[in-house]
């Protein structure tokens, strides 16, 4: 459904050029650093799990261990390898057990030879578990294949959030059944801001459930179930964010999650953690979720909850092209972008929803290869759940009409409850009313003048901010509240102390292999 | 004023009520969600609307009389003494009148490692559908999170020249919250002398809103509050009712 704006290629060759631009000294800031969090990633694909007894993952003893000897910038991959092969404890669990004991001292090798094997033996390890995950995205081929993709496009996207995981189970199931093909599990508040990653099966977190490996497990076990009964493959969702997302992603990748929350600025503008940890963090997350086929979503429609929708249009368009940019660099395909937006114009203006259709066209025709992510109405849903159902409705319409990939489902109970059982029905009663009476409308839709010409002057906007953040570079820009009115310096945020710039000898058998 | 709900005809006392009972939809339940909106007092209760959802549950919408009055005279509010602002109005107000930004530092004290309240009070993201301090252009926040000691607490509020400092508590064991609290007000007691003194402020859900001076701070907030309350307040408290005095 390309080309019903008459969009200018030159601007778009030239919106695209800039964001290539504005984010490359990014990328290379995070090829040229390492975290904390990338490398506790590269020892779970390496194989190191579990916890100690008061819950510290095993990975963040070693890191601490090796960081305390030998510093971050070599990497941990040679360390590790070396004193496994000099102790002879070749699990690298049981030496993590040793290491916070104080029994292994890290150091890094001087022999050449003896780098070459403990390299050697890094690869031979990070290997196996991306072995693991090349597995998984095997499997989920195959049971797409076996059970189908959903019959409609957007898929209909649903979250559960109990806290427990043993609840969020059954509500799963029943969302899939009511005719959810994508399920997300909304994280328990503050689990962004921990520097570790909780082990084992939760029963408790405050509004959303712990992203844990076991939680990820038990949930993909039940959607298989389901999908089996229902003979569609239902996806299943979690965010890749907060300081520990290299590790979750890889986490992912393991247990076969289909798709990743995963933002290239969200945690500096809406969590304050620091610019550079988050996009060394962001790079790696995203290799690794291009080598497991996870659909990424990310987050613009953030911007939109805090600026003004109309006033920032522009500024959402530039981060997609910013996040598509990145998403490129670290190997994702375009049919793993689901590039986020969303209805939050205020509908007491004057053709809020024929603007709404000019920007969900724009990023359509801007992206056309990309499941792009359509986000409901949040800011504008007040108590009145009456009026809310009805905006739902038209969030829906105008997703229908514009072809987006990914249906966020609005409840019109936003703003005042976490849903009920009852107001998920009804939501996905609205969506199906939609989608039933109206899905192909967009056969029938020509935009007119107002539309077409909307959606000209919010990509020439986003060309002209572009234009300025590659004269100010995108970390001024991010540091003087460019994106979400929130002002984020380089040197300031939350994980700063985890991150190391790269030693001339840094090594990282995963960023080798990816 | 006696007053009682209105359909379309003064006195009618016509309500409508939805709700979700954990039984199959059949004859048996409908009689069961009459039966609930009589124990409601609605009478007579039509019911509208009853559908299946999943297995096992049936949603339902009712619609019918109810008998009682209400007496506007004797309803009992408690007031705020201050009035509740837009996080438009806070702002212009501090930039009219106080002409610089606001400065407040928040932390969560003691061993408490819950930065829920506090991130939800201070965090652009906020809460609720509701904007943080951050998001308010004429307030300079400064979160340092969790596990802040009371001696850091004060030397950051010092050198950021608080105008207030926000403690958030929520989980508390034999009244830590208390003893944190008390802790932390004698610290900025004997820090700084009484003009010099940021406005001090704690929040969380097991305070009592009435203990302000027993533990020696100027304002308490309980379980449910806003950002925008909160802004509102210190506006009230630092600007408003310090220039009328």
């Amino acid at each position: 459904m390309a080309g019903k704006l008459d969009l200018d290629p030159r601007i778009v060759a030239r919106a695209r050029a800039l964001a290539a631009k504005a984010g490359q000294p990014v990328v290379d800031l995070a090829r040229s650093h390492t975290t904390v969090s990338v490398e506790r990633a590269v020892l779970r694909l390496a194989g190191v799990h579990g916890a100690d007894a008061d819950g510290i993952p095993w990975v963040n003893r070693l890191v601490d261990a090796v960081r305390a000897d030998v510093g971050l910038g070599h990497g941990v991959a040679v360390p590790v390898l070396h004193a496994a092969l000099t102790t002879g404890v070749e699990d690298l669990t049981v030496l993590a057990q040793k290491a916070a004991a104080g029994a292994v001292r890290f150091a890094v090798p001087e022999k050449k030879s003896e780098i070459a094997a403990a390299r050697r033996r890094a690869r031979k390890a990070a290997a196996g578990g991306l072995k693991i995950i090349d597995r998984r995205r095997a499997e989920r081929d195959r049971l797409i294949r076996r059970y189908g993709d959903p019959a409609q496009r957007p898929w209909i996207y649903l979250i559960v959030a109990t806290g427990d995981i043993h609840e969020d189970i059954p509500q799963a199931q029943a969302a899939a059944r009511a005719g959810a093909d994508v399920i997300a599990v909304i994280r328990s508040t503050g689990q962004s801001l921990l520097d570790y990653v909780p082990e084992g099966a939760t029963r408790e977190g405050f509004a959303g459930t712990y992203a844990t490996q076991e939680n990820f497990r038990l949930m993909r076990a039940a959607l298989d179930e389901t999908s089996r009964e229902l003979g569609r493959y239902i996806r299943l969702t979690n965010y890749a964010s907060g300081l520990c997302m290299p590790e979750i992603a890889a986490l992912a990748g393991l247990e076969r999650l289909d798709m990743m929350l995963n933002d290239s600025m969200y945690g500096i503008l809406f969590r304050d953690i620091n610019p550079i940890r988050t996009f060394v963090d962001q790079r790696f997350s995203r290799q690794v979720h291009a080598r497991a086929g996870i659909i990424i979503n990310t987050g613009e429609d953030n911007y939109l909850t805090t600026a003004d929708a109309v006033e920032a249009a522009h500024t959402v368009t530039v981060s997609q092209l910013l996040n598509e940019f990145f998403a490129h660099e670290a190997g994702l395909a375009d049919w793993q972008l689901g590039l986020g937006h969303a209805f939050e114009i205020n509908p007491d203006l004057p053709e809020s929803f024929r603007l709404e259709l000019a920007h969900a066209l724009l990023a359509r025709e801007l992206f056309p290869d990309a499941p792009l992510k359509w986000m409901p109405p949040t800011r504008h849903m007040t108590g009145d759940v009456f009026r809310g159902n009805l905006l739902d409705g038209f969030f829906n319409l105008a997703g229908a009409l514009t072809g987006q990939g990914i249906l966020l489902v609005g409840m019109m109970t936003e703003a005042v409850v976490t849903p009920w059982l009852s107001d998920r029905d009804i939501a996905l009663q609205n969506v199906r009313y939609v989608l039933n009476g109206a899905g192909n409308l967009h056969e029938d839709f020509v935009p007119g003048a107002f539309i077409r010409g909307r959606a000209g002057q919010v990509l020439g906007e986003a060309v002209e901010l572009l234009e300025r953040i590659v004269d100010d570079t995108l970390m001024e820009a991010i540091a003087d509240g460019t994106f979400g009115l929130m002002k984020r310096p380089a040197d300031r945020g939350k994980g700063l102390d985890g991150v190391a710039r790269q030693e001339d000898d840094y090594y990282n058998p995963v960023g080798e292999l990816l | 004023m006696i007053v009682r709900p209105y359909g379309d005809t003064t006195g009618d006392g016509m309500v409508q009520l939805s709700f979700t009972l954990p039984i199959p939809h059949d004859k048996r339940a409908e009689g069961a969600a009459l039966q609930l909106a009589g124990k409601m007092g609605m009478d007579p209760a039509m019911l509208v609307h009853a559908k299946p959802m999943g297995d096992g549950f049936t949603f339902f919408v009712v619609y019918g009389k109810v008998g009682h009055l209400v007496d506007t005279e004797r309803v009992q509010v408690v007031e705020r003494d201050y009035p509740l602002l837009s996080a438009k109005e806070v702002n212009a107000v501090i930039k009219r009148r106080l002409r610089r930004r606001l400065n407040v530092v928040g932390a969560c004290i003691g061993t408490d490692a819950h930065t829920v309240g506090i991130d939800a009070i201070l965090n652009l993201k906020g809460i609720a559908g509701e904007k943080g301090l951050e998001y308010y252009s004429e307030l300079s926040v400064t979160n340092l999170g969790a596990q802040v000691s009371v001696p850091d607490l004060v030397e950051t509020a010092r050198e950021k020249k608080a105008d207030a400092v926000l403690v958030s508590q929520v989980v508390t064991q034999r009244d830590a919250h208390l003893h944190n609290t008390r802790a932390m007000s004698a610290a900025f007691r004997e820090a700084l002398p009484a003009g010099r003194r940021p406005l001090l402020i704690v929040g969380g859900p097991r305070f009592d809103e009435l203990m302000t001076g027993e533990l020696g701070v100027d304002r308490i907030f309980g379980r449910g509050t806003t950002p925008r309350e909160v802004a509102s307040y210190l506006v009230h408290a630092l600007i408003e009712s310090k220039s009328k005095s």
